[in-house]
């Protein structure tokens, strides 16, 4: 099912992150935002981490690929990836029709809470990117 | 966006078409409409159509216009028939390439003959400065660039040609490959080549820039119910990959000679004398030790422009010249220059951003159409 777009929180770089809280642990689910994925146009490659993988806010989590171009992908939180969504760099036109939805890449445990206070809020997100257009 | 950059004749219906506009080579060019794969494999299966009015059209009219090109390029102009077209380059002193260019000899209504170059957009105000410097040897040449009052349009795909045999006077069906003829649509006149860039068949056509949008509309109406697409430079360049043809600055430049390149077919280096043909010469008996070579890289992951090509033992023998996924193939490939003793082997490695991945060497071209 897909996530409301309206409820994401986002980096500049063009990530996205839902937090969620289970069993008292927040864990983030992330993605790429769908003006992104609009901007790259025919993804044709994705690098994906490891699980258990521990990054801060603005590493490198992996490489997307494009017909034209390499973007990597960063890290909107700090934490422990704990999940990857492995099936997707096999079908990454799907990614396109889903990206809040089929198109999550990783989970990722939380570790540091101020790590999601720099990121937008879907209207802000937007606002950065009719600007950028 | 800047605004010092030129728009073709064919801008606003680009623009109405929802393409991401790209500056290149001093103009901004739609680099896609909907998507690069898309449109290259409609391209492959149907046609596309795409705005080329960037490129340079050199116009060379009066007498000595042969000798004069006769001089300059590498393929032998003079007894070229009427209606022909070929490929062929320019070279500095020294043999290394300083554009390649599709010259025509065409006739027009009224009998006029001259030869036509066109030349990459990139290179249009180099190879212009280079055409003046020579021009006062020779002083009957009428040399005029007529780049900015023209358009150019490139019509490609499998259904390209029997689609418009009813679109201009005369039927394009009747050129044969690599030759060229002046007609008109709707009295507008219209050169029609049976030439381009893509490894399809097809046909380029130049016309007036003031006539060109209501012809890049006819042709699109004509292709309505056939599949036709308008396609971008994003596809254009997946498509001349595929077909295994330099890009100029990228498997062509100054440093890199003809014969290196694998370009000796476009060299007419027998009896006769041009510039840079006794560097060429040379090169043919002490040749440069570098050999462009096709590459298939293992994997999903495309070789870019640049990345170090090794052998098996981990030797740093090459380069990347262009790499990109094949829309047609669903597999990566690239082109390289790599060392000529080690072009024989089967496989070779591609440092990937840090990972080396292996790569078979194959013939080029990657994709060739299937002729009926």
């Amino acid at each position: 099912m897909s996530l409301d777009e309206a409820g994401l929180l986002f980096a500049q770089t063009h990530e996205w992150a839902h937090i969620e809280e289970v069993d008292g642990q927040k864990i983030a689910t992330v993605g790429v935002s769908a003006f992104a994925i609009e901007q790259l146009n025919d993804l044709v490659y994705m690098d994906l981490p490891e699980v258990g993988r521990v990054v801060a806010s603005g590493d490198e989590l992996g490489e997307v690929e494009s017909v034209k171009a390499v973007s990597p992908l960063y890290s909107p939180v700090s934490g422990e990836v704990i999940e990857v969504h492995s099936d997707l760099p096999d079908q990454l036109e799907d990614l396109n029709a889903d990206p809040y939805g089929f198109g999550w890449i990783v989970k990722i445990r939380l570790s540091d809470d101020s790590s999601v206070e720099g990121l937008l809020t879907c209207d802000a997100y937007q606002k950065q990117c009719s600007e950028s257009a | 966006m800047s605004t010092d950059l030129a728009k073709t004749p064919i801008d606003t219906w680009h623009r109405n078409a929802g393409a991401r506009m790209v500056p290149f080579a001093g103009y901004e060019m739609p680099i896609f409409y909907t998507s690069i794969v898309a449109e290259h494999r409609s391209c492959r299966t149907n046609a596309a159509l795409f705005d080329v009015s960037h490129m340079g059209r050199l116009r060379f009219d009066g007498e000595g216009s042969e000798e004069m090109l006769d001089f300059l390029l590498t393929r032998r102009v003079s007894g070229m028939p009427l209606g022909s077209v070929r490929y062929g380059m320019m070279c500095n002193e020294s043999g290394g390439v300083l554009d390649d260019v599709l010259v025509s000899y065409l006739e027009t209504p009224s009998q006029q003959r001259y030869h036509l170059l066109v030349v990459n957009a990139s290179n249009r105000q180099k190879i212009r400065s280079w055409i003046e410097k020579h021009l006062p040897k020779f002083p009957k040449v009428t040399f005029s660039d007529r780049t900015e009052i023209t358009a150019m349009i490139a019509v490609q795909g499998p259904l390209a040609i029997d689609v418009c045999k009813q679109l201009f006077r005369f039927d394009p069906s009747r050129l044969k490959y690599y030759t060229a003829a002046i007609t008109d649509q709707f009295s507008k006149p219209v050169v029609v080549s049976r030439t381009g860039y893509t490894g399809e068949d097809g046909f380029e056509l130049i016309c007036r820039a003031e006539d060109a949008p209501r012809i890049w509309e006819n042709v699109m109406l004509a292709g309505r119910d056939n599949g036709f697409v308008a396609a971008g430079l994003g596809s254009r360049d997946t498509l001349r990959l595929e077909a295994g043809m330099p890009l100029y600055g990228h498997e062509l430049d100054e440093q890199i000679d003809p014969l290196s390149a694998g370009l000796g077919f476009a060299c007419n280096l027998k009896d006769r004398e041009f510039l840079g043909s006794d560097a060429i010469r040379q090169r043919a008996n002490q040749p440069s030790g570098m050999t462009r070579v096709g590459l298939l890289p293992e994997g999903k992951r495309p070789a870019r422009e640049g990345y170090p090509v090794l052998n098996l033992q981990g030797d740093s023998i090459g380069r990347v010249t262009s790499g990109s996924l094949s829309p047609t193939l669903n597999v990566p490939i690239a082109m390289a220059y790599v060392r000529s003793d080690e072009a024989e082997t089967d496989k070779l490695q591609i440092d990937v951003r840090g990972k080396l991945v292996s790569a078979a060497i194959v013939d080029l071209p990657f994709y060739r159409r299937s002729k009926n």
